[in-house]
């Protein structure tokens, strides 16, 4: 996929947000002033970034371990490929799960096509939630499996921004 | 929620985070607005997302972005590392700038990351440095199609 119609504008406006939205009355304003923009234009052009779809959600982001959510299961199913899409799109209906990808499989060490995170206060939790999502969507004959997570190493996020001007901004990405 | 690393939160701190988790107002005063919302004065809602952002509540506040539309290459890369090899090999892979998240599983694929790249193209080039960096095959699992991002949790 392409820029969409992004402009040198856009792009520092992506990289001054970075950091987070300010938390000053007027947020919009104070990034504004920071790139030579008015208030009026930052919040345009954040308005047509959500249209696009560059921008996907804008809000906050809870850190889940902090929050007693302490265990993350990557649960992985093998779905026939016809119905990945059927199934993938329930998945996400469940209240635990917050993210459920369609990914290649890698045969035949990997054989398994849909992936979704599921959240809880502790493995069992997790494991129990899991078990429900088979029964309720009747995958109890598919191969899955679920991988749960020891430690996470790196939360630093992506990069973004205008390299044409040589700006390397470390932007947090989900 | 019996962890000691887990953040005391009130009632308020619970509705603040359900309610900015579905979106937050792109307007003058959003605080204002989002204060009225909720029946609290503004600067105490400020107040309150200081604390949860310095407390470690809220991992972001703002956009969460489409790589592929702002130009970049993301997927999500995983590898088979040996227990008594982890260390060595998870720190040459987080030396990666491209690296943006990386989880140990309990699984044959112990670690598992995600790639974020200024360009599509630099994707398979960095998966390709870090099979060279490590000496393990790296598994390229980018996504075919999304269902669900909802990255939300009702506190």
């Amino acid at each position: 996929m392409g820029m969409m119609d992004i402009d040198n504008e856009d792009l520092a406006l992506v990289e001054t947000i970075c950091g987070g939205l300010p938390l000053d009355p007027r947020p919009y304003h104070v990034l504004g002033e920071r790139i030579g923009l008015s208030e009026d234009d930052v919040i345009k052009r954040l308005q047509n970034m959500i249209e696009s779809g560059v921008i996907r959600r804008f809000g906050v982001i809870v850190q889940h371990r902090r929050l007693g959510y302490t265990a993350n299961g990557m649960s992985v199913w093998n779905i026939p490929d016809e119905r990945v899409r059927e199934i993938g799109e329930r998945m996400g209906h469940f209240p635990y799960v917050t993210l459920c990808y369609h990914r290649p499989r890698n045969l035949p060490e990997w054989p398994y096509n849909l992936f979704a995170m599921v959240h809880g206060s502790d493995r069992d939790t997790v494991q129990a939630q899991v078990n429900e999502l088979a029964n309720e969507l009747e995958l109890l004959d598919v191969e899955h499996d679920v991988l749960f997570s020891r430690r996470q190493f790196k939360q630093c996020g992506a990069r973004y921004g205008n390299k044409r001007r040589g700006v390397h901004e470390q932007c947090k990405f989900d | 929620m019996n962890n000691v690393n887990s953040i005391e939160l009130d009632q308020t701190d619970r509705t603040i985070i359900n309610v900015l988790q579905g979106g937050f107002p792109i307007c003058a005063h959003p605080y204002a607005q989002v204060a009225k919302d909720l029946g609290l004065e503004e600067d105490d809602l400020i107040a309150r997302l200081q604390r949860l952002k310095e407390c470690g509540a809220l991992s972001r506040f703002g956009p969460m972005y489409h790589a592929e539309r702002l130009g970049g290459g993301l997927t999500l890369a995983a590898m088979k590392v040996a227990e008594d090899d982890f260390e060595r090999v998870n720190e040459i892979v987080n030396a990666f700038p491209e690296v943006a998240h990386n989880y140990a599983r309990d699984h044959e694929f112990s670690m598992w990351f995600v790639l974020a790249t200024e360009t599509p193209q630099r994707i398979q080039e960095t998966l390709a440095e870090i099979e060279t960096a490590t000496g393990i095959k790296v598994y390229d699992m980018p996504k075919s199609e999304e269902f669900f991002i909802g990255l939300r949790l009702e506190l």
